[in-house]
């Protein structure tokens, strides 16, 4: 209990040296730019695929569950809203925790390992600032563009389902997605929450590498750590946040 | 500082992100449709507005011509009062008759306009005169039903 603690004051006070140390990393952009690479390039083929697929299974279950009441075409509606509000910035984070945040964790963890961490403070090089701060703003940065590509796809693929295999009318599909989305309300507050979740993910995953036990299963366990913390932290996240968007108004 | 193929995977990434957001905003969203011009502002009180909620759609013939921006309620004359976010694209006569309708059986609730004869126009800020309150299905079908078992009464 008191070693979670400890870490926990550990990790805030290792989130406000992120801030402090950042300047490098917009400095020298490129560093950010390799890093927005590796954790927003490469999950693009998972988040395009699984949003694709997500929207698919939307659309068949929505249609299912909405033509017993005789109202197929609100089908948009309901794929729009839940992918734009929840699924998009959930499911992705999720994604991203696991595809992004995971390697980070191991990178910096095996950095750790084999010293080079403490290599660069011989040569006073500030760790943080070279290797935590540009990997904690590439996953800021990719976050919310991760998160708007899944949920666009999700509509896509609920579009395809819907509209192209079971038929449901194409101008009511979208008319009446766009009477009801609102851009204030839903899609900028989807891309609130997806930025949160960013935040909280880069700042799991290098806190998790920077803290982790300079050994081969400390790297691993810290590797867990990081899917499992940042996967509850977001769901938590994504409750608080919604209870503070969508009150019912 | 040298171009690489990382900068154009970068490029091509926040690229289609950004393309996502803007498809979201423009095809998904009503960002498009709102149109957010200029706008003046109309009131009108209602016995009661049943389901009509802020950002309900304001219309004439069809057409949506403004948004409901707040709905308070007049403590003093026990009636709630409406106020319009209307496009200035548009202009009603003074006579205009507001009402509560709703699309379709169970659909949402929108003030729909009810163009008069007078020709001069409601200016910003001015209240509506003639207004009629939301339809409440439960009543209009208790009413129903009981002039049935009236009917049927007399009959016998």
């Amino acid at each position: 209990m008191t070693s979670r603690l400890w870490q926990l004051g550990f990790a805030s006070r290792f989130f406000i040296a992120i801030f402090l140390y950042s300047g490098t990393s917009f400095r020298r952009f490129q560093l950010t730019l390799r890093e927005v690479f590796f954790s927003g390039v490469m999950s693009l083929i998972i988040i395009m695929v699984s949003g694709l697929f997500v929207g698919m299974v939307l659309g068949l279950q929505g249609y299912d569950t909405l033509q017993r009441y005789g109202s197929a075409e609100a089908l948009g509606i309901l794929v729009a809203l839940s992918l734009v509000r929840e699924l998009g910035p959930v499911v992705a984070a999720l994604l991203f925790a696991s595809r992004a945040g995971s390697a980070i964790t191991a990178e910096i963890g095996l950095m750790k390992a084999t010293e080079q961490l403490s290599a660069m403070e011989m040569m006073a090089v500030n760790p943080i600032a070279r290797v935590v701060a540009p990997r904690f703003w590439g996953g800021v940065i990719s976050m919310p563009l991760l998160a708007a590509l899944f949920s666009a796809m999700g509509i896509f693929g609920g579009y395809l389902v819907g509209v192209v295999l079971i038929g449901v009318d194409e101008g009511s599909f979208w008319s009446q997605m766009q009477a009801t989305v609102d851009f204030r309300e839903d899609i900028v507050n989807g891309i609130i929450k997806s930025f949160v979740f960013g935040v909280i993910v880069s700042w799991v995953a290098v806190f998790e590498g920077y803290d982790a036990e300079p050994t081969a299963e400390g790297v691993s366990g810290a590797t867990t750590r990081t899917v499992v913390t940042s996967s509850l932290a977001i769901l938590a996240a994504d409750f608080v946040l919604t209870a503070l968007m969508f009150r019912g108004v | 500082m040298n171009r690489t193929a990382l900068d154009l995977w970068v490029g091509f990434f926040v690229a289609i992100g950004l393309a996502a957001v803007l498809f979201l905003a423009l095809k998904v969203g009503n960002l498009s449709a709102s149109s957010s011009g200029e706008t003046y502002a109309l009131q009108a009180k209602f016995d009661n507005i049943g389901g009509l909620k802020v950002r309900s759609a304001v219309k004439s013939s069809g057409v949506v011509v403004g948004r409901v921006a707040h709905i308070d309620y007049d403590s003093a004359n026990y009636v709630a009062v409406v106020s319009m976010q209307m496009d200035a694209r548009y202009k009603f006569p003074r006579d205009t008759f507001a009402t509560i309708n709703t699309s379709g059986l169970l659909g949402d609730q929108f003030i729909g306009f009810e163009v008069g004869g007078e020709s001069e126009m409601l200016k910003a800020g001015e209240s509506i005169k003639k207004t009629q309150s939301a339809v409440v299905l439960e009543k209009l079908i208790s009413q129903f039903m009981f002039n049935q078992a009236s009917d049927s009464k007399d009959k016998k």
